[in-house]
C-alpha cells in the first residue's frame, strides 16, 4: 500500500470535507418536508438523475451559460472546473490501470507521479502521460485566467466583480496555489527521477537546471497536499460550498423542490449555491445606474448565509430580476430575498386589515381593477372605461373609489400576515360578484391576483384583454401614426413572461421598433414598489438610464403598459409616454369631441353616455 | 392625601419638553428626507389606508417632530405601502422608507429595545 | 444715435421700449409671435383691485413712438456679438445689428397635462386658470362642458410649482392671489356658486392682498381649505369628485365639484432653441436666468451690453415688470451714453 506522511494533509482535508458534506446534507435531508422527500426518494429511481447528470454536465463543469454570455469568463470557469474533475477522473483511471489489483486508496491518483514518478510501460501510458499534463496546462490557465480578473475585471467585460470577505480570499489562495503547486511538485519529480511530460518534463528541466530537484521535490509534494488540505477544510466555509451544493441543488431541482415562501432546506442549498461569480452585479441597475453597490445578491446571499443581515440592504432591491435572470446557477434570488424580508418583519396585522373595506361588491361580467397607481394616471383608466363602453361589456370597477390594494406591496414589504388579510377582504368581493374574467392596468396586482388570491376566474393584464377583444372584432383598431418603442413592465416580464401579447396588440396600431434591452432584459423604470430604501435622486438616475437606452434606436412614442412606468418615465421623456390602453382608446373608431369647459360646447355623443 | 372633590383632567397640551423625539431621531438616521416634509397633505390625500382606518402620514411626521410616541404607536401600523404618498409628495420625500422606519422604531419601544 | 433690440414684446419690453425711446435711443422690438403685450393679453383683471387689463395693454401698445421699430412673428435663430455690438439674425433672413440688447423673452406656463392626476385634458370639467381668465375676457357666461352653470367650484393651489414631481421646485408668487381674485370674480359672475379654493399656503404678499383674502371670504364667502390635492375622479356625469386630508382637521375629506380650476404656475422657457441657452447664458438652480448681483445690478448678465428684465428672472406681477423695465431702460441708457469709457462698473446710490 503506498503512503507518505505528506498524504495526510490532503486526507485529512478530503475525510473533513466529505464528512462535513455527510452530516450537512442530510440535515437537510431530514429537515425536508415529507413530501419533498418522496420527491427525492422517486426521482433517485427514475429518469430524471439522468437529465440532472446532463446539467450538471453542461452547466457545472462546461459552464455552458456563462459561456454563451461571455466566451473569456465561460473558459475561465470551464477550464477549472472541468479541467479539475478531469485530472481527477483521467488521474483515476490512469492509476486504476497501472495497479489494477493494488488498493487505490483516493490520494493515489492525486499524488501519482510521486508514487509511480517513472512508471515505464503500461497500457496506453503515453496517452495518459500526455493527457495529464494537457490537463494540468488546462487547468493553469484557468488560474491564470481567475488571478488576471481579479486584477482587471474590465478585460473580462465584467464592470465589477465581487468583493470578497477575508475567508473567501483565504479559500481562493489556497484553491489557486494548488494546481501550480502541483505543477511544482511534478515537474521537480520528473527532474529528479524523470518521467515527465511536455509540460512537467519541460518545467522540471527548467527548475532543475536552476535548483536542486531532488531537494524540493518532496518539499513540493508536502506544499501541494497542503494547499489541498486547506482548501478542503475551508471549502465549507467559504464560496467554494457552491461547488459540491451546486451538484445538490440540480438534482433538487429536477426532482421537482422548489421554494415555497418561507424558509427551508430548499432555501439552504441555494443559499450555499451562491459561488459569487459577480454575474449579477453587472445586471443589477442600481449598480450601474443608481450608484448603490452593496445591494446585489452575491451580497445578500452571503449577508443571509453568514447571518449579517442588513435590513437596510434587504429592501434595497427593485425586485426587478435581472441578477436572477443572468445567475448561472439560476438561484430563485428573489423568493430567497421574500423570504428575508418576512423573517424580518412579519409581525401580527393591525386590527385596520380586519376591517372590510365599504365597497358594495357589484354583479358584472368582468371586474375591472385598476391599480392604486392608475388613479395617478387616469388617462389609463379612462380609457379602459372607454374601451369597455365602446364595447358594451358589463363590467364592475372594482376599484373606482380607491381604498382597495391588491396587497402586493405588503408583502414586498415582509408584512404576510397583513397581506393575507387584504386579499381575503377582496376575495370576498371579487367571489361575490360573480364575474368570470377580471382585468388589471398594474402589473403588480395582476401578478398576485394570478399567483396568491386562487381565483378559479380569468385573471388578464389589460394588454392581453384588450387583444383578445380585437381578436374577437369587438372593437376596430385603427392606425396611429408614428412609431414607438415598447417597453416591457419588469413585473410583467422574466416571471410572467408576457411579452407577445402587448407588441401583438400594439402592432395592430403603430410601427413598433426594437430595442436592445427588452423581453427578458428588459429595465426597471425605477419606480419599482418593492424598493423601500432608495429616494428620488437613486431612482430618477435608474429612470432616466432605462429611458436613454430604450430611445437609443429613436422612437416617436415610448409605450409602455404600467402606470408606475408611465410616472416614471414621463418625468425624464423628451418624448410621449402613454400606455397601450390610451392608444387603443384613441385608435378606436369613434367621434371623440375633446371638450373644454366653456371653449367648446360638448357634442351630445351617443357613443359617450357614462352611465 | 386630601381630596379635592373633583378629577384632575389629563393634560391635553403637548408639553414639547417633556416630550422624547427618539422616533424622530431614529427615523432621521436611517431617512433624512423626512426633513423635507412641509407638511402639505398631499400623502395623506392620496392613501389608500385613509378610506379604511385612521391614518395619516402627514400628521405623524408631526407628531414624531413634537415626540408624541403614544400617538405614533397607535397608528403607524396602518399603512398599506402601496406608494402612491411617494408617488404624490412635491418635496421628494421618501415616504415609505420613513413609515418603515418608524414602524421599526414603534416595535422596539415597545419591545424596549430602546 | 446709438441703437437697442429689445428681444421680446411683452410687458417688460414694451414699457423698456418706450423710455429707452424717450430717452433718445434708437429702438427696435423683436417679438415672436404676431401680437405685441406678452402675457397680459392673456389676463382680463388685474390684481388685486381687478383693474382691467385692457387699457394697460392698449397704453402699452399705444407707446409706439416714432424711430421705434418692431417686429413680430420673429424667430431668432442666431445671436454674435463682440465689444462693439450684437448682430441677431431673424427668421434665417433678416439681420438687426444694435449696440445693445435687452432679452425681456419672459416665462413660460406650466403645462397642466403634466400633471395627468389632476385630470387636465382626461376630464372634462377641469381648466386652467388662464383658461379661467380668457373666459372671463371673452364675455361669455361660464358654463361646465355639459352646458350647465356650475354650483360648486374648486381652485386647485399651487399646480406644476413647488413640485419636485413637475420639475418646478420654486413657488410661482403670484397664483395665490389670483386664485383668490378669480374667485371672487367668479362668485360675482355666479353668485350662486360655492367657491373652494385647496392651498398649501396662502401666499399674499403684496399690498393690499391680505385685505382682498378677508374680503374674499367676508364679503364672498369664498371657502379656504387647507389640503393639498393628490388625484381627482370623474363621476358619470362629468362632475368630479376629490378626495383630500382636510389638515387642519387632521381627517379625510371628499366632495363634488362641477368644476375644477388649476393654478398652473409659473416656470422658465426651457423648449429647445431658448435664447438663454442660445447665448449660453447661466441659469439658476430654478431654471431661471442667474443675476450675479440681484443687490447690486439685477439686469447685469455677464455678456457685456446684454441686459435682462421682466419675467425672464422669475416669477413677477405686472407692477414688478413695469418697475424693472423702467430701471433697466435707465441702465441701457447709462450703458450707452459711456460705452466707451465703460470700464464695467455701474453707478448706484450704494456706492457712493
Amino acid at each position: 500500500m503506498k503512503f507518505d506522511l505528506f498524504v495526510l494533509p490532503f486526507a485529512l482535508g478530503l475525510t473533513f470535507l466529505l464528512g462535513y458534506l455527510t452530516v450537512k446534507y442530510s440535515v437537510w435531508y431530514f429537515k425536508l418536508e415529507t413530501s419533498d422527500r418522496v420527491k427525492v426518494r422517486k426521482g433517485f429511481s427514475s429518469l430524471r438523475v439522468i437529465r440532472a447528470l446532463r446539467e450538471i454536465f453542461f452547466e457545472s463543469l462546461l459552464h455552458r451559460r456563462i459561456f454563451l454570455k461571455n466566451r473569456l469568463l465561460g473558459f475561465m470557469h470551464m477550464s477549472l472546473a472541468f479541467g479539475w474533475f478531469l485530472l481527477i477522473a483521467v488521474g483515476n483511471l490512469e492509476s486504476r490501470i497501472y495497479q489494477p489489483a493494488e488498493l487505490n486508496l483516493p490520494y493515489v491518483p492525486i499524488f501519482f507521479k510521486f508514487f509511480h514518478a517513472n512508471p515505464g510501460a503500461f497500457p496506453m501510458h503515453r496517452i495518459f502521460s500526455f493527457v495529464m499534463d494537457l490537463l494540468l496546462l488546462f487547468v493553469l490557465t484557468g488560474v491564470i485566467l481567475a488571478f488576471a480578473k481579479r486584477i482587471s475585471s474590465g478585460a473580462y467585460g465584467m464592470k465589477r466583480t465581487t468583493r470578497l470577505m477575508a475567508s473567501d480570499r483565504f479559500a481562493m489562495t489556497s484553491l489557486w496555489l494548488i494546481f501550480p503547486l502541483r505543477l511544482l511538485a511534478e515537474s521537480f519529480t520528473a527532474a529528479a527521477y524523470g518521467g515527465g511530460d511536455f509540460l512537467t518534463g519541460t518545467v522540471g528541466n527548467l527548475l532543475g537546471n536552476l535548483l536542486s530537484a531532488t531537494l524540493l521535490y518532496y518539499p513540493a509534494w508536502w506544499a501541494y497536499s497542503m494547499s489541498l488540505g486547506i482548501f478542503f477544510i475551508a471549502l465549507p466555509f467559504s464560496r467554494y460550498m457552491h461547488i459540491p451544493t451546486e451538484v445538490v441543488l440540480i438534482f433538487s431541482r429536477h426532482f421537482g423542490l422548489e421554494e415555497t415562501g418561507h424558509r427551508t432546506p430548499i432555501t439552504e442549498i441555494e443559499i450555499n449555491s451562491c459561488s459569487r461569480c459577480g454575474l449579477c452585479l453587472d445586471a443589477c441597475q442600481l449598480s450601474f445606474a443608481g450608484g448603490v453597490h452593496t445591494i446585489q445578491s452575491a451580497y445578500q446571499l452571503k449577508a443571509i448565509r453568514y447571518h449579517h443581515i442588513e435590513p437596510k440592504d434587504t429592501f434595497n432591491c427593485l425586485m426587478c430580476r435581472r441578477c436572477e435572470n443572468t445567475c448561472p446557477v439560476g438561484i430563485d434570488i428573489s423568493s430567497i430575498r421574500m423570504i428575508t424580508r418576512k423573517e424580518l418583519n412579519g409581525r401580527t396585522p393591525d386590527p385596520s386589515f380586519d376591517r372590510q373595506p365599504a365597497i358594495q361588491t357589484r354583479k358584472a361580467d368582468v371586474i375591472y381593477f385598476a391599480g392604486c397607481m392608475t388613479h395617478q394616471t387616469p388617462a389609463i383608466k379612462k380609457a379602459m372605461q372607454t374601451v369597455f363602453k365602446e364595447s358594451n361589456i358589463s363590467y364592475w370597477f372594482m376599484d373606482e373609489l380607491g381604498g382597495l390594494c391588491c396587497g402586493r406591496p405588503m408583502m414586498f414589504a415582509g408584512h404576510h400576515q397583513q397581506a393575507l388579510l387584504m386579499i381575503e377582504k377582496n376575495r370576498k368581493l371579487i367571489e361575490e360578484s360573480g364575474a368570470q374574467t377580471m382585468v388589471t392596468s398594474c402589473p403588480i396586482c395582476f401578478k398576485v391576483f394570478a399567483r396568491d388570491y386562487n381565483l378559479n376566474i380569468r385573471i388578464m393584464h389589460h394588454t392581453q384583454y384588450l387583444l383578445e377583444l380585437a381578436l374577437q372584432k369587438k372593437i376596430r383598431l385603427e392606425p396611429i401614426a408614428g412609431s414607438a418603442v415598447y417597453h416591457d413592465p419588469c413585473e410583467l416580464s422574466r416571471d410572467l413572461t408576457i411579452y407577445e401579447e402587448p407588441r401583438q396588440l400594439l402592432g395592430k396600431m403603430m410601427k413598433l421598433t426594437t430595442a436592445e434591452f427588452e423581453r427578458d432584459n428588459t429595465l426597471c423604470c425605477g419606480n419599482s414598489l418593492a424598493n423601500f430604501s432608495a429616494g428620488n435622486d437613486v431612482r430618477q438616475s435608474v429612470t432616466r438610464d432605462a429611458f436613454e437606452k430604450l430611445t437609443s434606436q429613436g422612437a416617436q412614442y415610448l409605450i409602455t403598459s404600467c402606470p408606475m412606468c408611465k410616472k416614471a418615465f414621463e418625468k425624464v421623456a423628451d418624448v410621449p409616454v402613454k400606455d397601450i390602453a390610451e392608444m387603443v382608446s384613441k385608435s378606436i373608431h369613434k367621434r371623440q369631441p375633446k371638450v373644454i369647459a366653456g371653449k367648446l360646447k360638448a357634442e351630445p355623443s351617443a357613443a359617450l353616455t357614462f352611465h | 392625601m386630601i381630596g379635592f372633590g373633583y378629577k384632575i383632567q389629563a393634560d391635553r397640551q403637548i408639553d414639547y419638553d417633556s416630550n422624547n423625539r427618539r422616533i424622530l431621531e431614529f427615523v432621521r438616521d436611517g431617512e433624512p428626507s423626512i426633513d423635507w416634509c412641509m407638511s402639505c397633505g398631499t400623502c395623506a390625500s392620496a392613501c389608500t389606508a385613509a378610506m379604511t382606518a385612521d391614518y395619516s402620514l402627514r400628521r405623524l411626521i408631526i407628531q414624531a417632530r413634537r415626540g408624541m410616541e403614544n400617538e405614533i404607536r397607535e397608528s403607524v401600523y396602518r399603512c398599506r405601502f402601496c406608494g402612491k404618498c411617494f408617488n404624490a409628495c412635491p418635496r421628494g420625500v421618501n415616504t415609505r422608507n420613513i413609515v418603515y422606519l418608524m414602524q421599526l422604531a414603534a416595535t422596539k419601544i415597545t419591545n424596549h429595545e430602546i | 444715435m446709438k441703437s437697442v433690440t429689445i428681444i421680446g414684446g411683452g410687458v417688460a419690453g414694451l414699457e423698456a421700449a418706450a423710455r429707452l425711446t424717450r430717452m433718445g435711443q434708437a429702438v427696435t422690438v423683436i417679438e415672436k409671435s404676431d401680437q405685441l403685450g406678452g402675457r397680459l393679453n392673456q389676463w382680463h383683471a388685474l390684481f388685486p383691485f381687478r383693474t382691467p387689463a385692457g387699457p394697460l395693454l392698449s397704453k402699452l401698445r399705444n407707446n409706439v413712438a416714432e424711430g421705434m421699430n418692431m417686429i413680430v412673428n420673429a424667430n431668432i435663430t442666431g445671436v454674435e456679438y463682440n465689444d462693439d455690438g450684437f448682430a441677431i439674425r431673424i427668421n434665417n433672413n433678416r439681420m438687426i445689428t444694435a449696440n445693445s440688447v435687452l432679452l425681456t423673452t419672459g416665462f413660460d406656463i406650466f403645462d397642466a397635462e403634466k400633471k395627468e392626476e389632476y385630470g387636465y385634458g382626461i376630464y372634462e370639467n377641469v381648466i386652467t386658470s388662464v383658461e379661467l381668465e380668457q373666459m372671463f375676457h371673452s364675455g361669455k357666461p361660464i358654463l361646465t362642458a355639459q352646458g350647465n352653470i356650475p354650483s360648486r367650484i374648486g381652485f386647485i393651489h399651487c399646480v406644476g410649482s413647488r413640485d419636485e414631481k413637475a420639475g418646478n421646485l420654486h413657488c410661482s408668487k403670484v397664483c395665490c392671489v389670483t386664485a383668490v381674485k378669480q374667485a371672487i370674480e367668479i362668485k360675482e359672475l355666479i353668485p350662486s356658486a360655492e367657491i373652494f379654493l385647496y392651498y398649501m399656503d396662502l401666499r399674499m404678499f403684496g399690498r393690499h392682498f391680505e385685505e382682498l383674502y378677508k374680503e374674499a371670504q367676508f364679503k364672498h364667502g369664498i371657502q379656504f381649505i387647507r389640503a393639498r390635492l393628490s388625484e381627482a375622479f370623474e363621476n358619470p356625469d362629468g362632475t368630479l369628485q376629490i378626495r383630500i386630508e382636510d389638515t387642519l382637521l387632521a381627517k379625510p375629506l371628499k366632495m363634488n365639484l362641477d368644476m375644477m380650476v388649476l393654478m398652473v404656475g409659473i416656470q422658465p422657457q426651457r423648449k429647445t432653441g431658448n435664447l438663454i441657452d442660445m447665448l449660453g447664458l447661466e441659469r439658476d438652480a430654478d431654471g431661471f436666468l442667474m443675476q450675479e448681483d440681484p443687490y447690486g445690478s439685477p439686469f447685469k448678465t455677464k455678456i457685456r451690453g446684454l441686459y435682462c428684465a421682466g419675467g425672464i428672472t422669475g416669477p413677477k406681477t405686472i407692477e414688478e415688470t413695469l418697475i424693472e423695465a423702467r430701471a433697466v431702460a435707465a441702465e441701457i441708457n447709462n450703458y450707452l451714453k459711456h460705452k466707451e469709457t465703460y470700464t464695467g462698473h455701474e453707478h448706484f446710490v450704494m456706492e457712493l
